[in-house]
């Protein structure tokens, strides 16, 4: 359901492929500390089993989706303010510009100078990190509006609020949506980074964790793939909203 | 009798990077109510900006236009625009597009408007469909839908066929005249078709090259259904492209 029409059946084939190139890699290596395809999912079986798994998976996605749902909440209509007013845009552009290409990992000691150790770090990380393309998105999505969409409400005297709700956020909604999209998977990659550092949960924090606490590299590996997993699982929620009829016309000829 | 729409000395003239550029030249005339206008002139005389100026998307730099004896100072239901570029919404199906400008009338009579309309241009059956569903010419007919179900008494079209094939635009000329037979509108069309404008409007003005100056008024006076190939139309149509600077037999129209 969550991959398009297809299903699941094409994934087969390249992941199939991907298991057998590493597993035959680690045997002619010899490696004695990097682990095989089974080994990993052995690891993923313990921590399953010991209810780590489900931990750390909840823990990362409760920081990113209260991090990820504040950026939304201040991005959009900020957004909206640059895409609509010149003078907010003149105003509110170079300082988005300016911070957008600073990387939130840079921001991590400024986290926790400010936030401490605990949730608020990580946190904070994310929503910076998926407010900016969500802000840029929004702001293109509101001027880039056909000009006759706005002329034909002009013409049926269509003002503020009304205008606002009927033409301007639906017809800047696919690209919100689309910045969306990228803001949560940045947020995804982000707080990983976040959880090696400011926290003791998280996958971040589970990575981390098994590297130092005796070198269990099979943990490393199987914390990865859930990463893979649960963000593959997150684009795919995405990619469903921009199926919706409010956004799709965008990509209709 | 007072007239519907009145054009008084308007004069307008846009700011490019080469200087100031005339466009309209002190141009007055008025239209009756119920009356059909066709507005027409060479290619970049100015006609568009006329039609946003009457509508009230654009001020006249001097001069007023004045509906039913009331200066327009912006855009009114009262009277709605039709371009050549349909602009329903996307994201909306042909219905919710159709009620789109409706305020406040409540849900049944939404609903019969928008069922007596659908009718009246012939969409039934694509209610849900979406615009980009629709050929041109369907997309045409459900903007006319839209601007017609909040009864506005004017209609502002600037070449609203001109996007359509030839089969098309005379199927589209004819339900107009159809539509217009049935509901009274006063009706300005903005158009570079000498026979569009004579196949419809009871007047045509015939506009100079920029900056836009009225160069010639022709009534046309033939009843209708009017048949294209009428010498009486076929002349005036000669005397319209010898106005315009075109010699028909010169250019090899038929």
């Amino acid at each position: 359901m969550f991959s398009g029409d297809r299903g699941w059946l094409p994934l087969l084939g390249p992941v199939a492929l991907l298991v057998a190139v590493w597993h035959v890699a680690v045997v002619l290596s010899g490696s004695l500390i990097f682990p095989t395809p089974w080994q990993v999912a052995v690891g993923l079986v313990d921590l399953a089993r010991q209810g780590l798994l489900l931990k750390h998976v909840v823990a990362s996605l409760f920081r990113v989706t209260v991090g990820y749902l504040l950026a939304v909440a201040l991005a959009v209509p900020v957004g909206m303010l640059m895409g609509w007013f010149g003078t907010a845009h003149a105003f509110l552009n170079p300082l988005v510009q300016g911070l957008r290409p600073i990387s939130p990992i840079a921001w991590i000691p400024l986290a926790i100078l400010w936030f401490g150790v605990g949730d608020l770090s990580p946190i904070f990380l994310i929503f910076l990190s998926s407010f900016f393309p969500m802000v840029v998105g929004t702001a293109a999505g509101v001027m880039t509006i056909d000009r006759k969409y706005l002329h034909a409400a002009r013409n049926f005297e269509f003002t503020g609020l009304r205008l606002f709700r009927s033409v301007v956020l639906p017809a800047a909604l696919p690209q919100i949506v689309t910045g969306m999209r990228i803001g949560l998977g940045v947020a995804w990659l982000v707080v990983v980074a976040a959880e090696m550092i400011a926290v003791n949960s998280g996958l971040g924090y589970l990575i981390i964790d098994s590297r130092n606490a005796g070198n269990r590299y099979d943990l490393v590996v199987a914390g990865m793939v859930i990463i893979g997993v649960v963000g593959f699982l997150l684009d795919s929620l995405m990619r469903g909203l921009e199926r919706l009829d409010e956004v799709r016309w965008r990509y209709e000829t | 009798m007072r007239p519907k729409i009145e054009v008084r000395s308007v004069s307008k003239t846009f700011l490019t990077r080469g200087g100031p550029l005339p466009v309209l030249d002190d141009l007055s005339f008025s239209v009756a109510d119920g009356e059909f206008v066709a507005v027409i002139g060479p290619s970049g005389c100015g006609k568009s900006t006329l039609l946003s100026v009457l509508a009230g998307f654009e001020r006249p730099d001097t001069g007023e236009v004045r509906v039913d004896d009331e200066p327009v100072r912006e855009p009114r239901r009262k009277g709605v625009c039709i371009f050549q570029q349909p602009s329903l919404y996307p994201w909306l199906d042909l219905e919710r597009n159709i009620v789109f400008g409706l305020d406040g009338e409540p849900a049944e009579t939404r609903r019969s408007l928008v069922a007596h309309y659908i009718a009246l241009v012939g969409l039934e059956g694509f209610e849900h469909a979406f615009p980009y569903q629709l050929s041109g010419g369907m997309q045409q007919r459900a903007e006319l839908a839209r601007a017609l179900i909040v009864k506005p008494e004017i209609l502002y079209l600037d070449e609203p066929f001109g996007a359509l094939d030839a089969l098309t635009r005379l199927r589209m000329r004819a339900e107009l005249l159809r539509i217009l037979s049935r509901e009274r509108h006063t009706v300005v069309l903005v158009t570079h078709d000498v026979e569009e404008a004579l196949h419809l409007a009871d007047r045509v003005l015939v506009l100079s090259a920029r900056p836009a100056r009225i160069q010639q008024v022709i009534e046309v006076k033939l009843p209708r259904p009017r048949v294209l190939w009428n010498p009486e139309l076929l002349a005036l149509k000669a005397s319209i492209l010898r106005e315009l600077g075109v010699d028909e037999r010169a250019e090899g129209n038929p």
